[in-house]
């Protein structure tokens, strides 16, 4: 068990001849908790993978430094670092039973036959394998196996960290909440530190205390669920967390508060007068609603999703969504818009900016 | 173009994959399937498309009678879940090889090839390989390969369902608009109820071969005709409970009750079923209250599922903002009794929820 810390790690694959090296990981400053649940979500291709494999060992990065506590581990290799891994698709020994593939790593260790047997015994219960050990491992359905894999990461007791890069991809869908809850219950029982990489926003927010928002090779945000949803530091964050996504729009600022195409908006967070850069305002479609009063809207598209409804308004050909009660009417003459303040947030060139920001 | 099933069922070996199935979809528009998987959704496009031929029964176009004829002689396209595309193809080549096998005009390719590129945002990648491309681009120029033919049948199988969820929400916009133009009958199969709301159009439910119902895509969600459809169409799924009526009350458990709408206390005492959507039972609130023991609640940025048993079923409350259980927790939970949909023990509905339309349900478009 340690807690782990980057410092200044950057990693840049080889460039093709004469050209500049590309970062596929930009400065990463990022402290793992011991014992924490950590998800890794961003879309493909932003990193993460390249992030959790500089943890694993299966990458050097290129500059930077990690720390497993006091101990530097940048240059260890991965079979020195105590480190269990679970892929995307199972990794499992066919032709072994499931009892035997979970004690292959404490058989690899030396440990004796009677220490292996109660510790198996112990991981079965707690992934409901018990009834199962002594079959094949090849006869089980993939979520079987997918927990094999797990419970081979859980069955020694001195791992740093268990890294899970995307482990529900090949899940039956309607599988996939169970095996969720069974990590959950898992990481509460274990305190093992837990890094999860998915794209997928459900899984990174109901599995992590903390989600690491990637994108572009950068840690764009780190937060809970909550503060990801209701502040996004970044405007990938409010496009990708929610659906649909946070609204933008261009403004200019009247002092300190936003201007949307000579519309006086109000925010809780003004900013100062003097931002230089192209500055937008943020809202969620959750927080605008009809109102008497407001921003006057061409209605553009009603989407009924049955539990509510996606409503598309546009104003000066910029498009807005609402998302509005599954039983509400939406008015048919001169419909009418309002942000709710305390929802409206500034940003200046895709960053957050403006008061609140630590609240 | 008209697409109908006539008294269809398909066997392999002693297995049944579709039994008897009657459908008529709707011309020049979209038709979901929509199941889980093993449903038979791929199956009954194989069918349409000619690829496999019915044990028994017959499909027509039109006036005509297909059944048999082989794929190559209809006009058909069909994309796949996973990207198909030429590899050693430039995108332009991979969007006009239809056009080159039906002998077009390089002039008349040409034109073709730009107007689906752009209909589909793919001009500026037209030089591109596709191994150069994102997963969205990907398949959307298959698609533009299916749509490029004019084919009066697309039959698309689940698209978007490799893609991740943002570019989902991005197609699925577009899909609609990209047809409304063309005409064609198009035949979507998705396991997602959410992607059939969003996409509209007609719906058949189905279930483990068999289509449970067929029409428009919010009146099923709205008027399922027996609780099995209601199941389909509804992730998370929609919480049942058998319940049973005394007097106009009706008991779930000993320790759970209320009142029956009044059209219902009529019905003989008995046993019968219920079926509450995942929304309408919340974590908080007036109405009748349940006990449950939670499972994991599940956060998707904006909402919270909450698993739940309650007595011998799993339960889902699926509510906004961003609720924290712990797993095990004891919660209490409530719905409103009017949001309740009824069955009867033989599944089949018996009343929807009084804020929903109340027209005649033996009309329910049931086949």
């Amino acid at each position: 068990m340690a807690e782990i810390r980057f410092k200044n790690v950057q990693h840049a694959y080889p460039p093709p001849k004469g050209q500049k090296p590309v970062y596929a990981l930009k400065e990463v400053n990022q402290i793992w908790e011991d014992g924490g649940a950590y998800a890794l979500l961003g879309p493909s291709g932003c990193g993460k993978t390249t992030l959790l494999n500089t943890i694993s060992g299966l990458l050097t990065p290129s500059e930077g430094e990690i720390y497993f506590d006091d101990q530097e581990v940048t240059h260890l290799p991965t079979s020195d670092r105590r480190i269990a891994q679970v892929f995307q698709f199972p990794v499992v020994y066919d032709t072994m039973t499931v009892f035997d593939n979970l004690a292959f790593p404490l058989r690899n260790r030396g440990m004796d036959e009677t220490a292996v047997k109660q510790r198996v015994a112990q991981i079965a219960e707690m992934l409901d394998l018990t009834a199962n050990l002594n079959k094949r491992a090849s006869g089980l359905t993939a979520d079987g196996k997918q927990k094999i894999s797990l419970g081979r990461g859980l069955v020694r007791s001195d791992v740093n960290a268990i890294l899970f890069d995307e482990p529900l991809t090949v899940i039956d869908p309607h599988l996939k909440w169970q095996l969720r809850s069974k990590l959950k219950e898992l990481h509460q029982q274990t305190g093992v530190t837990m890094i999860y990489v998915t794209h997928d926003q459900v899984e990174a927010l109901t599995f992590a205390d903390k989600v690491v928002v990637m994108y572009d090779g950068a840690v764009v945000q780190v937060g809970t669920p909550v503060e990801l949803f209701n502040r996004p530091k970044h405007k990938f964050v409010g496009y990708f967390i929610g659906s649909p996504g946070m609204n933008f729009l261009p403004c200019k600022l009247d002092r300190g508060q936003p201007v949307f195409h000579n519309n006086l908006l109000n925010t809780s967070y003004p900013v100062g007068n003097d931002l230089s850069g192209r500055t937008e305002v943020g809202v969620r479609p959750e927080f605008v609603e009809f109102t008497d009063d407001g921003i006057p809207v061409v209605i553009d598209k009603i989407e009924d999703l049955g539990r509510y409804q996606v409503v598309t308004v546009k104003h000066e050909s910029e498009v807005i969504k609402m998302v509005v009660d599954e039983d509400q009417q939406i008015p048919t003459d001169n419909p009418k818009i309002q942000f709710n303040p305390d929802m409206t947030r500034i940003y200046c060139d895709d960053w957050l900016v403006g008061g609140g920001q630590n609240e | 173009m008209t697409i109908e099933l006539r008294d269809v069922t398909f066997r392999v070996g002693a297995e049944t994959h579709i039994y008897e199935t009657n459908l008529v979809l709707k011309p020049g528009g979209f038709n979901i399937l929509l199941g889980t998987t093993l449903s038979g959704k791929t199956t009954l496009m194989r069918l349409m498309a000619g690829l496999e031929k019915p044990t028994t029964g017959e499909i027509w176009t039109k006036d005509r009678n297909v059944t048999g004829v082989a794929v190559q002689k209809r006009s058909v396209a069909m994309v796949y879940q996973a990207f198909i595309n030429y590899p050693s193809f430039s995108v332009y080549d991979n969007i006009a090889s239809p056009l080159k096998v039906a002998g077009l005009s390089k002039n008349a390719i040409k034109e073709k090839v730009h107007r689906f590129a752009d209909l589909l945002k793919l001009t500026p990648m037209l030089n591109r390989m596709p191994s150069e491309l994102s997963g969205g681009q990907q398949q959307r120029t298959a698609l533009a390969r299916a749509l490029v033919k004019g084919t009066e049948l697309v039959l698309l199988d689940e698209p978007l369902a490799n893609l991740d969820y943002k570019l989902r929400e991005e197609l699925r916009d577009d899909l609609p608009k990209l047809f409304a133009d063309t005409g064609a009958t198009v035949v979507y199969a998705t396991s997602e109820p959410l992607e059939a709301l969003m996409l509209g159009g007609h719906t058949a439910t189905l279930k483990e071969g068999c289509v449970v119902q067929f029409g428009e895509t919010a009146s099923i969600y709205r008027k399922p005709a027996t609780l099995e459809s209601a199941e389909v169409f509804s992730d998370p799924p929609i919480n049942t409970a058998a319940i049973e009526k005394r007097g106009d009350e009706a008991y779930l458990g000993e320790t759970v009750s209320w009142k029956l709408p009044e059209k219902l206390t009529f019905l003989p005492d008995g046993n019968y079923k219920i079926g509450l959507r995942p929304h309408h039972l919340l974590p908080e609130g007036q109405g009748v209250e349940v006990q449950g023991i939670v499972q994991i609640a599940e956060i998707s940025g904006s909402d919270s599922i909450i698993r739940i048993d309650v007595d011998d079923n799993v339960w889902v409350c699926e509510t906004r903002g961003i609720h924290s259980y712990e797993f095990g927790e004891k919660a209490r939970f409530v719905f409103n009794a009017g949001h309740c949909m009824y069955f009867g023990a033989d599944n089949r509905l018996i009343n929807i929820p009084s804020s929903s339309d109340q027209t005649d349900i033996t009309n329910s478009g049931r086949l």
